[in-house]
């Protein structure tokens, strides 16, 4: 019989807390991807290890504009999805005019752009991770995620971040 | 560079950054990625017109433990000049 050998044994752990900061993202909102986005590039830029957690809508600020799912309903959610450059604030999107009037008037006062600042953060070293569940049930596949954030994780890892993170939060 | 600021001892900056017209966090990640650039002990000058850079910038040297060697405002300009220690 074949035996498997788990290649992460050891249990011992790392420290139980570090300089490091984490942040679940479940919103997929443009105002919302933003703060997030400026929290993580501002902890990674003040040197903490920045972990940023993709979840559920969260999951538009790191998919490439790609149409995903395989079931009729896997299809379907992938037209309502949207990537980076399409998600629309929280409060005033009226069908999309308001993410027009939000991108206009942050470039007017040179506000960095939701791509921009996801680079910074890419460039800064910030760790994405996605959920495994998420993925699953909005039947997204790896690769329909950009290179960055193709790791692939549970609660469990979460978890293991969080307790050795000096803050965690969720947006 | 203008050292001509009458009381301000002129240093001689390894590195100069023009910040100005940028919004957070932005300046912040700029400063991030440009520490790396200079040697311990170099210099970084830099210009910048956003008001939140009189608390980012003075914040993010105590986290990172850099030195801020000055920071000053004339009108809508804020220069200021930090030293690298590690």
């Amino acid at each position: 019989m074949a035996v498997l050998t788990a290649p992460a044994l050891e249990t011992a752990g790392e420290p139980t807390t570090g300089n490091k900061a984490t942040l679940v993202v479940l919103s997929g909102d443009m105002d919302k991807i933003f703060a997030a986005f400026t929290i993580a590039t501002g902890a990674a830029a003040s040197g903490m290890e920045t972990t940023m957690f993709f979840t559920f809508w969260g999951l538009q600020a790191v998919r490439k504009p790609v149409r995903t799912g395989r079931s009729l309903f896997g299809r379907m959610l992938s037209l309502f999805l949207k990537d980076i450059n399409g998600i629309g604030p929280s409060k005033l999107n009226m069908g999309g005019l308001g993410r027009w009037m939000f991108k206009k008037m942050m470039k007017a006062h040179n506000a960095a752009t939701l791509p921009e600042l996801r680079q910074a953060a890419i460039d800064l070293g910030v760790r994405m991770l996605a959920c495994q569940t998420s993925l699953e049930v909005m039947e997204f596949s790896r690769d329909d995620l950009i290179d960055e954030a193709q790791e692939i994780v549970g609660v469990a890892a979460l978890m293991e971040l969080a307790a050795q993170s000096k803050f965690t939060l969720f947006i | 560079m203008d050292a001509v600021n009458g009381e301000l001892k002129a240093v001689k900056a390894d590195l100069s950054l023009d910040l100005k017209g940028l919004l957070c966090p932005i300046p912040v990640v700029k400063m991030a990625q440009a520490i790396k650039t200079v040697p311990i002990a170099g210099i970084i000058e830099a210009t910048a017109t956003d008001p939140g850079v009189m608390a980012d910038i003075p914040a993010w040297c105590r986290t990172t433990g850099q030195k801020l060697l000055s920071m000053e405002r004339r009108d809508k300009v804020i220069r200021f000049v930090v030293q690298r220690v590690k």
